[in-house]
């Protein structure tokens, strides 16, 4: 009833070819922005902005540099959180190295350097697909992270690789509050997004899409797969790269290596799995979910336990909340293999002829 | 010399190790397609299993089957509530459900059977073995060639499950081709949970060996990321390929601990151990841009 496009005509070709045609999401994002810009600064508390907030909007950036590669391009990666940490160290080395640097600019070459190194461990994906490729992604992630911790050159010899990153200031303008952090981080992560959009309805977009498809069929209709693959690779890890320069200097000011870990490429694949594989609109679900269970678990499962007398100390807690991470990833790739994203496009195709069954 | 034909020897019984974690891997790719990402959970689960009932007073033997009888419920609830669900997806989607799967061991185990390290004592001493001390200078450790002779044993008892009995032809005709196998009425489902239960037992027996060397610890869901270089050199499908991946990895993988560090520290300041981590990975992935199917893979036609 609230949501029908009736009536609404597309009479240019730019009407037609906006991101979003129907006026009703058009009115719900620019809601969804005036919440993210005004409301949230103006009524969140300094630990959403800080424990919520920022590292969902990093990861959120992180998931999408993943479903570029993965869901658009159909190349499986384990490798993400490694792209991540050659972006945080990238950003540090320029900062630290070159005097005067924007942080802008040193986020963009964090960006451009996590690319080219993505490029050179995108190159087995010529050979090899599928699970080969998945497994070769390990080398990045285990290799990257060695690199970090043994060559001191590139943490400027700090002891173990630990970096302590320098405060962010664009145009004199010191970012320290939690608020214009959150700020600066929504605006770059919107920047990003924005343009990730763009990108996957272009005709690069169609390309990956192609190959992931089936990489063959594709090659026969004149895309070119080595281009393709490599440029996926490369977007990606810039977009992983930006995330991790973002993580390092928005949400945690010290990052050592070691915390760029297997585990931490895991929780981004399981993101875009259950925001949807695929889907930009998926990374953020995926990346608030994500993050949001293991916090909700750990409050409400101590007092489930109270309520049921039962002896839950922290070991258990933290068993159960594994239990319950991996069930939920098991439980949504059976239920809903393309994850929420697609819940909500269910939803819009009700609301589109509700109140009327069919 | 020696001091090398020792790394050597040690490197190729330890890659035995990596072998038969592969091996897990192995049996599920080749019966369902899918590649279990949670085969080091379960070395993990099968091994706290059998120290959990020790614990509570069972001797050696029992707490082994007892362990296998968890596996093996295992194995059919996985192929109950995952795998049945979820046939007809894709390989990839499969792959992640494992991860998710290994999430859930991981916090299901220690909850069953408490998750303090624990060691496990199979009747095998870490120790060298004196004749070959003396005759040749070379310290083997009599724990490594038992667990390579055990390893061997499971091995030729797979081949033989497989090649001579009933159960072991179904499950090649599954491997072979699913929709095949359907149609001359081998049960899909029982097959699936059948050789969730025979990697069970594999995990089991790989659990024990590396239990008993390292202790009954969350670290033995690590065995996976071993195995998972000797997967890709030696093929996803191939049994005698996990062998010979696993000797190729562990052998290559101690000789670069002992011999590569020391040339990039004359080459660049700092210290650079711990190379193992990383050194199989791209050592396999360099072999692939060679042979992309592994030493022994199946070589995959596309059609369009």
């Amino acid at each position: 009833m609230f949501y029908r496009e009736t009536g609404q005509f597309k009479t240019t070709y730019a009407a037609d070819q906006q991101i979003f045609p129907i006026r009703q999401d058009r009115i719900g994002i620019l809601l969804l922005l005036a919440v993210a810009f005004v409301g949230i600064p103006l009524f969140a508390s300094e630990y959403w902005f800080t424990a919520i907030l920022v590292p969902f909007l990093i990861f959120a950036l992180a998931a999408l540099g993943l479903n570029i590669l993965t869901g658009y391009a159909g190349q499986l990666s384990l490798g993400s959180a490694a792209f991540m940490a050659v972006g945080a160290y990238a950003a540090y080395n320029f900062q630290v190295r070159v005097e005067g640097m924007p942080v802008l600019v040193s986020f963009l070459l964090a960006g451009l350097t996590s690319a080219a190194v993505g490029i050179l461990f995108g190159l087995p994906s010529l050979r090899i697909k599928g699970f080969y490729l998945a497994v070769a992604t390990l080398a990045a992630q285990f290799f990257i992270v060695w690199c970090l911790t043994k060559f001191p050159y590139l943490s400027n010899d700090s002891s173990s690789g630990v970096i302590s990153v320098p405060g962010v200031t664009i145009l004199g303008f010191a970012f320290d509050t939690p608020r214009s952090n959150y700020l600066l981080v929504l605006s770059l992560v919107l920047l990003l997004a924005l343009a990730a959009k763009n990108l996957v309805r272009s005709s690069t977009g169609r390309a990956w899409m192609a190959v992931r498809d089936m990489d063959v069929a594709a090659e026969v209709i004149g895309i070119r797969l080595m281009h393709t693959k490599l440029l996926a690779f490369a977007v990606s890890s810039f977009y992983c790269g930006v995330a991790g320069a973002l993580y390092a200097f928005c949400y945690l000011g010290s990052v050592e290596p070691d915390g760029f870990s297997l585990d931490m490429s895991f929780k981004i694949l399981f993101m875009i799995i259950v925001g949807g594989v695929g889907s930009i609109l998926g990374s953020f679900l995926g990346a608030a979910f994500i993050l949001l269970l293991p916090i909700f678990l750990d409050i409400s499962l101590p007092a489930v336990a109270s309520l049921l007398h039962l002896p839950f100390d922290n070991a258990t807690v933290s068993h159960i909340q594994l239990m319950v991470f991996g069930a939920l990833i098991m439980f949504f790739l059976v239920v809903e293999p393309h994850g929420l994203a697609r819940l909500w496009q269910i939803a819009k195709e009700k609301l589109r002829l509700w109140p009327f069954p069919h | 010399m020696s001091f090398f034909f020792e790394v050597l020897i040690g490197g190729l019984l330890a890659g035995i190790m990596y072998s038969l974690v592969a091996l897990g891997f192995v049996l599920i790719y080749k019966a369902s397609g899918v590649l279990n990402f949670a085969q080091g959970a379960m070395v993990y689960f099968a091994a706290l299993a059998v120290v959990g009932f020790m614990d509570k007073g069972a001797p050696l033997w029992l707490a082994l089957i007892l362990g296998f009888v968890v596996m093996t419920l295992f194995g059919i609830a996985t192929e109950k509530f995952v795998l049945r669900k979820m046939v007809n997806q894709p390989p990839i989607a499969l792959f992640m459900a494992t991860i998710g799967l290994s999430f859930f061991i991981e916090g299901l185990a220690p909850m069953l059977f408490g998750n303090d390290v624990r060691p496990l004592d199979i009747g095998l001493v870490d120790e060298p073995i004196p004749a070959i001390l003396d005759a040749f200078n070379i310290v083997v450790s009599r724990f490594d060639l038992a667990a390579a002779g055990i390893a061997a044993l499971l091995v030729a008892v797979l081949a033989l499950f497989f090649q001579y009995t009933r159960v072991g032809r179904a499950l090649r005709a599954v491997a072979d081709d699913h929709q095949a196998a359907l149609s001359i009425g081998i049960p899909l489902q029982h097959i699936w949970a059948l050789v969730w239960t025979v990697a069970g037992f594999v995990a089991l027996v790989s659990g024990m060996l590396w239990g008993a060397r390292n202790g009954v610890q969350f670290a033995l869901t690590f065995t996976a990321l071993k195995a998972l270089p000797v997967l890709i050199l030696g093929g996803f499908t191939s049994v005698p390929g996990a062998i010979v991946g696993g000797l190729i990895i562990g052998a290559s993988e101690k000789l670069a601990e002992i011999y590569i560090p020391p040339v990039m520290q004359s080459m660049f300041e700092g210290n650079f151990g711990g190379i193992e981590g990383w050194f199989p990975y791209v050592m396999a992935l360099l072999f692939l841009l060679v042979r992309p199917e592994g030493l022994f893979g199946e070589k995959h036609i596309d059609r369009v």
